[in-house]
């Protein structure tokens, strides 16, 4: 029988996307899962996707919650590639967080506060025993209201500046760089890093946080406060020349305190960790603040050596939109690049077996 | 009034156009190309070199003039959106009308050459006037480039210029409706 | 394609790539920093080539697309039909109709000419990435020219080996300046980037890097006097047109170690079986 090359790729990938569709479906007798549902009751999930994939848009993420089969690497990188084809507007002004509408707020440092510490919806104190009300569908109990007028509530970090015992914020200079639209340079200045921690795969930021706590380039974190709420974003449009209020946004910001940093010449202050992202996200924001803080080492005079402090290694590795490509790539065909291969492998073993026998004949 | 004369008849085509005869005259240096062809822009500004504005510069970009351009300065800022340099030196790409000193202007640095300023130039002919060999990637053999509108001692410069490689800057020249392009990789002697 | 742009990515996007496009033909070899977007295409399956592609190619153009030397292959066929959607351009398997031809993994056969353009999809741009991990450090090094860390560890091969042990990605030296990834293309297809009528562009979407060689440039594959560059190839014929001299395939057909040759460009193996060449396995055409 005559060998025939293979053919039909293209039919080949019509019948994987309609298979894929089908396999989306799951099971047609049970109801289609509405993208409501998931933007009400997976609000997790949709909050990864949006802080992953770089697009403040719930609606958007639970579509492509929905359309990722609930793959939230794959629902980021939908979010992304619509997100790369839409015009910019403006830059917003920077997110005033201490004028947050704050639902959740806790600190680590002090007993008690201004504002106090307000637990909020918090899995935290939660036991892990699957509860099966839920799967009933149960109602929940109602919860206990909240005061309803809107107050301010002053950073934790503002309380340690009143002695001057916490470094201060730099005024930012200019607009930020973006990584969007502007190739990585190192060294890489901390706008640039910090929206890259913010867009990183959480699990790889958990796991760097992580190895600072270790010892792989420890900072003697304290909480100095998480919290978690709804801010206005504002910008001014040229044409205007004054700021507007162009919506909210769920964030959950975290502030880390670190060890101090200073000389007998300089005064010693603590130093901050900071960690910001979309939606209610607080492992990513605590584990975003451990690692700003340790990529801050070289600028701070410590010794670089843990991966958390490599900002190269950091800031190259922590996107999962092109972690997640580039080991996937892997599966496509390298079938020219395996022939090249063997035909080395055979080479060299040919070599070497002439060679162990004109060792042999001597 | 300079704005009142269109830009691209088709910004998305006519980019795309004007680009592939930038790339040709780049990738075979002193190739005459079509560029620009139905454009008109204000003066002095040749319809090539109007194109090749379009097509590369933007917000992103900076760009210097030399005082001749003035008059077309309105119509490349509401057309391209450049925004425009106080000098020479800072600019990403220079608009001139003779020759300009090189040394001045931005040659990248070793672990960024493409920083690199690109020079585009009116010239009074392409093909005809003062010859010159050159030589280099781009080209199977060396070729004989002839321009009239380039200073005598245009080798002299351009190899002050090479010298530098791989920083540098780059020259495209315009007349009328056409281009050629000189990379920093070319080699120009005297026949 | 409706809401979006001629060929997918929005014009000043494309100015953006037509810019280092030219910075990198202006120095052969050189890694040129880019913008690079997410595309609508995972990293690392061709975004960088795409990216090229999109912003070279014009209404005019007949685009080839080719994995492993295959038009078929599976994502060969998904960036092709991504153009024939968004940029409407007609498409073509045969090297010598298209003036645009995006692969991955092989140059054609068949001699490319002047009014052709190659645009290699490259997953790691920096040739000394395997040497040097950190970027800073190895655009110093092709800042200063610094290459003998690439000498010293194809030496060390021939130590213990007898011979280089790379077989593709093989590193070159482009118009005596830069060592340049010619992207894991097999060393067998090294040679025909020398003085290649063609223009050669290089995207890599992940890395953010652009490069390009133009026509008639020199492209040396690095070797020593004592031990001179040489390819490999399966030392068969195809076994579909009988070619000797293009690179193959290796297709297992049995479990008891059967294995049948043929040729990797499916478009050249075609043409030569359209000619009347037949090889032990083919029927005649």
């Amino acid at each position: 029988m005559a060998y025939v090359a293979v053919k039909g790729g293209e039919r080949a990938i019509d019948n994987a996307h309609a298979w894929l569709a089908e396999d989306r479906r799951g099971n047609p007798d049970v109801p289609d899962l509405g993208t409501d549902q998931i933007r009400e009751q997976l609000g997790r999930s949709v909050d990864r996707v949006m802080a992953e994939g770089s697009l403040y848009d719930p609606d958007l993420a639970a579509l492509a919650i929905k359309q990722a089969q609930g793959d939230l690497i794959e629902a980021a990188f939908l979010l992304r590639a619509y997100r790369t084809t839409l015009p910019r507007f403006a830059a917003s002004m920077p997110v005033e967080t201490d004028q947050m509408q704050v639902r959740r707020r806790i600190s680590a440092v002090f007993k008690d506060m201004p504002g106090g510490q307000l637990l909020g919806p918090t899995y935290d104190y939660t036991h892990r025993l699957l509860d099966f009300t839920i799967a009933a569908g149960t109602p929940p109990p109602k919860p206990a209201e909240m005061p309803a007028e809107p107050v301010a509530i002053p950073h934790v970090h503002g309380i340690l500046d009143h002695e001057g015992l916490i470094e201060r914020d730099t005024p930012a200079g200019g607009e930020p760089f973006d990584l969007t639209r502007e190739p990585l340079a190192f060294p890489a200045g901390r706008d640039l890093r910090l929206q890259a921690l913010a867009r990183g795969d959480e699990g790889f930021l958990l796991a760097m946080g992580y190895s600072t706590q270790r010892g792989w380039g420890g900072t003697h974190p304290f909480v100095g406060e998480i919290r978690v709420g709804e801010a206005s974003v504002f910008l001014t449009p040229p044409e205007l020349g004054f700021e507007i209020d162009i919506g909210d946004i769920t964030l959950t910001e975290c502030q880390m305190v670190n060890q101090f940093a200073g000389s007998r010449t300089v005064r010693p202050q603590f130093t901050r960790g900071y960690g910001l992202v979309f939606g209610h996200g607080e492992r990513k924001a605590m584990a975003m603040a451990l690692v700003d803080r340790a990529m801050r080492a070289q600028e701070l005079g410590e010794t670089v050596a843990a991966p958390a402090q490599n900002v190269e290694f950091v800031v190259s590795h922590c996107d999962n939109i092109e972690a997640t490509g580039f080991v996937e790539h892997l599966k496509l065909p390298h079938y020219v690049d395996f022939q090249s291969e063997l035909e080395t492998i055979r080479r060299m073993r040919a070599d070497a077996i002439g060679d162990i026998l004109q060792e042999a004949a001597q | 009034m300079s704005l009142d004369l269109p830009g691209f008849s088709d910004a998305v085509l006519d980019a795309q156009s004007c680009f592939r005869a930038v790339l040709s005259a780049m990738s075979c240096p002193g190739t005459i190309q079509a560029a620009g062809v139905g454009l008109t822009p204000p003066a002095p500004l040749a319809p090539a070199m109007a194109a090749v504005l379009l097509t590369l510069t933007d917000v992103d970009t900076s760009l210097h003039l030399a005082k001749e351009a003035e008059p077309a300065r309105d119509w490349l800022a509401f057309h391209a959106g450049t925004p425009f340099a106080a000098s020479a030196a800072e600019a990403d790409f220079c608009v001139a009308f003779a020759l300009p000193d090189l040394a001045p202007l931005k040659t990248g640095s070793d672990d960024a050459p493409e920083a690199g300023t690109t020079v585009i130039l009116d010239v009074a002919a392409l093909g005809i006037g003062s010859a010159w060999r050159i030589s280099g990637p781009g080209l199977a053999a060396p070729a004989t480039l002839r321009v009239t509108g380039l200073p005598h001692d245009f080798a002299a410069i351009w190899a002050a210029n090479h010298a530098l490689y791989p920083r540098g800057v780059d020259l495209i020249l315009c007349v009328g409706e056409t281009l050629a392009a000189l990379p920093r990789s070319l080699t120009v002697e005297e026949i | 394609m409706t809401g979006y742009n001629f060929a997918y990515l929005d014009e000043q996007t494309k100015r953006m790539i037509r810019r280092a496009l030219l910075k990198a033909v202006a120095i052969p070899g050189h890694q040129v920093p880019f913008g690079s977007r997410e595309m609508p295409l995972p990293y690392g399956w061709g975004t960088g080539g795409i990216q090229v592609t999109a912003a070279v190619l014009g209404p005019n153009d007949t685009l080839k697309v080719i994995d492993q030397g295959a038009d078929d292959t599976t994502n060969a066929v998904s960036i092709r039909r991504f153009f024939a959607r968004t940029a409407g351009v007609a498409t073509t398997t045969r090297t010598a109709e298209a003036t645009i031809i995006q692969t991955r993994h092989r140059i054609p056969e068949q001699k490319l000419h002047e009014n052709q353009i190659i645009v290699y999809q490259v997953p790691q741009p920096e040739p000394l990435s395997r040497l040097e991990s950190s970027r800073i450090e190895t655009t110093r090094m092709h800042g200063l020219a610094e290459y003998g860390l690439m000498h010293v560890k194809l030496y060390e091969d021939i130590t213990r080996f007898g011979h280089v042990s790379l077989s593709y990605d093989y590193p070159v030296m482009v118009n005596d300046r830069y060592l340049m990834a010619p992207s894991p293309i097999p060393a067998f297809d090294n040679p025909k980037m020398d003085m290649m009528p063609a223009l050669q562009l290089f995207g890599a979407g992940r890395e953010k890097r652009i490069y390009a060689i133009p026509p008639y440039t020199k492209v040396v594959s690095l070797d020593f006097d004592d031990h001179p560059f040489r390819t490999t190839r399966a030392p068969h014929a195809c076994g579909l047109c009988g070619a000797t001299d293009s690179y193959l395939d290796e297709v297992v057909t049995d479990d008891r170690g059967g294995r049948l040759f043929v040729c990797s460009d499916t478009d050249h193996c075609e043409t030569h079986r359209d000619v009347g060449h037949v090889g032990s396995e083919g029927v005649a055409a």
